[in-house]
């Protein structure tokens, strides 16, 4: 085992094991997240994302390792742990008659200091559906609802599971305006995402998993060397296109500049995206 | 982070809290409303008009029916309610969500029985008013509701319990509602619901003695029936202990069986 648990982290995970059928899903695992941060958690079907979070919710055991989330361990956490956090599950809060009101008004009785319900409504753009019930919301707004129920307890730490599939892009960038402004109250969140440009949008850092082991953490910037890698600048010449990668694409574009009479055909200057690298580090190719 | 001196809400708080949320859910779904609330009035209105004959002692088949149909009510507020109900927020999360909150787990089950409690009386209620008034039935008078009471707690605490299990069992709430169902529908049948007991043939009174219907519908029976009628049953008496007996019974193995099998997950979540 690495260093010990950092017990001022939000969470801190050491060799953390999970197995299934003789198979590790999760296979040593470690991790820490700040308080405050956001944290997105990346990986491909399978690779042991959700069952680290679900242990990290308390949800499901674990067979080695230590965990501490808030100070505390989820295996063991009660009621006052678990007033501390708030969860959005990839499922959802289930289907209800209630309105969206008094659902969020109900959820808030179960925590000792919880939100205003109708500032939480109004935070998550749900004012004008507080007197509709839940099951007659749409896809994004159920989701909208489910992220509500997840905050009005006053969460120190929140878990998202893929928040905002199915959403259109606009939907999108509200939900990631609603999350950044979580952020400024200073809630520290654990995000999986499938869309890389919401882990690169929205988190502070991120970190890959793949075969039940974390294999990076960065800040979207610098994942998988996307800080040093050469930039691959394009242009058209004698009407062939041409790449070229190089480190210094600032002299290469004034080489270009210098060599073209006007405006460099169709130039171009290209980083590796976080897609990239991500696609990269867990094995395929795009 | 909470300063260490918020305390977590009262648990009476709590429980009204869920009480209020498992109202709300029931009676504002129609579906629930119409086949857990209706169906047994319907039933009433319909068999009272259609076997009108007298069974002795000029006692009319609606009066036997009348115990039958508080017993089927009852079946249908608890077993069917919790089976279906449950099984339904198991698969669409809402078990999970609820388990991942600060929520006492106490709480969950006080709502489902505040749910229960409040839709049998409101159903024994109107099945009582609609038989005086469509049917001239003979209500029960003195000790008559003392018994009327105990076999209505024990029998829908038992059912309650029992509903709560088979939850379990099933993969949502539609497939729990495809298997209870017709479990209950041939359980009304065979447990003198619909016809008197005493004339089904007696391998099925024997199958029906197991479950508690059949013993819910027997000791409503004697609070329906005059004493003189206690001869036409199979044991020629009411048999308010072994009533009793069975009922509890019942309420002992359906609470070891939620005890061992209930899940706030669903099982295809690992």
């Amino acid at each position: 085992m690495s260093a010990p648990l950092d017990a001022d982290a939000a969470i801190s995970v050491r060799g953390l094991v999970k197995t299934y059928g003789g198979r590790n899903a999760v296979d040593g695992l470690d991790l820490d997240i700040r308080r405050g941060e956001i944290f997105a958690l990346l990986g491909p079907n399978g690779a042991g994302k959700t069952t680290t979070v679900e242990v990290l919710e308390g949800y499901r055991s674990r067979d080695a390792g230590q965990v501490a989330v808030l100070g505390v361990d989820p295996a063991t956490g009660g009621r006052r742990w678990r007033a501390d956090i708030g969860i959005v599950l990839q499922s959802g809060a289930g289907d209800s008659q209630l309105t969206c009101l008094e659902l969020l008004t109900a959820q808030a009785a179960y925590y000792p200091d919880p939100r205003d319900p109708a500032e939480v409504l109004e935070l998550v753009g749900l004012t004008e559906k507080s007197r509709a019930r839940g099951r007659s919301l749409s896809g994004g707004q159920r989701r909208r609802l489910d992220v509500a129920l997840g905050i009005v307890g006053k969460p120190a730490l929140l878990f998202l599971d893929e928040p905002t599939t199915g959403f259109d892009p606009e939907a999108r960038r509200q939900f990631w305006a609603l999350i950044r402004s979580l952020r400024e109250l200073g809630t520290t969140m654990l995000l999986t995402t499938h869309y890389l440009d919401e882990a690169e949008e929205l988190a502070d850092r991120v970190g890959v998993i793949t075969a039940g082991r974390l294999v990076e953490v960065a800040v979207p910037a610098e994942l998988g060397g996307r800080g040093t890698a050469p930039a691959v600048v394009s242009w058209t010449e004698d009407g062939r296109r041409r790449t070229e990668a190089t480190q210094t694409p600032t002299a290469l574009v004034a080489e270009l500049a210098s060599r073209f009479p006007g405006e460099v055909p169709d130039l171009a200057v290209a980083r590796p995206t976080l897609e990239d690298v991500y696609l990269q580090m867990i094995g395929q190719t795009a | 982070m909470t300063a260490p001196t918020t305390r977590l809400p009262a648990l009476a708080r709590v429980f009204r809290v869920r009480a209020g949320v498992e109202l709300k859910e029931f009676f504002r779904q129609r579906e629930s409303v119409v086949f857990t609330l209706m169906f047994p009035v319907i039933l009433l209105v319909v068999f009272g008009a259609v076997l009108d004959y007298q069974i002795g002692q000029g006692v009319t088949f609606t009066q036997y029916f009348m115990a039958g149909v508080i017993a089927a009510g009852i079946l249908g507020a608890s077993l069917q309610n919790m089976a279906i109900g449950i099984a339904t927020e198991r698969s669409d999360g809402t078990l999970k969500h609820l388990a991942g909150t600060p929520m006492p787990k106490a709480a969950y089950f006080v709502g489902k029985i505040a749910q229960v409690v409040v839709v049998t009386l409101v159903t024994i209620v109107i099945l009582l008013v609609v038989g005086v008034v469509l049917y001239g039935i003979d209500l029960p008078s003195g000790a008559q509701w003392l018994t009327f009471a105990w076999v209505a707690v024990l029998g829908s605490a038992a059912c309650t319990l029992l509903g709560i299990a088979v939850s379990s069992l099933a993969k949502n709430g539609r497939s729990a509602s495809a298997t209870v169902t017709p479990f209950a529908l041939v359980l009304q049948f065979i447990s003198g619901v619909f016809f008197r007991f005493d004339q089904i043939p007696e391998w099925m009174q024997t199958i029906a003695a197991v479950f508690p219907l059949k013993w819910m519908a027997q000791g409503l029976r004697s609070v329906f029936l005059p004493d003189a009628l206690a001869v036409q049953e199979p044991a020629g008496s009411w048999e308010l202990g072994r009533v009793a007996l069975v009922l509890l019974a019942w309420v002992v193995v359906g609470l070891l069986l939620c005890v061992r099998t209930f899940r706030w997950r669903d099982r295809a979540d690992g």
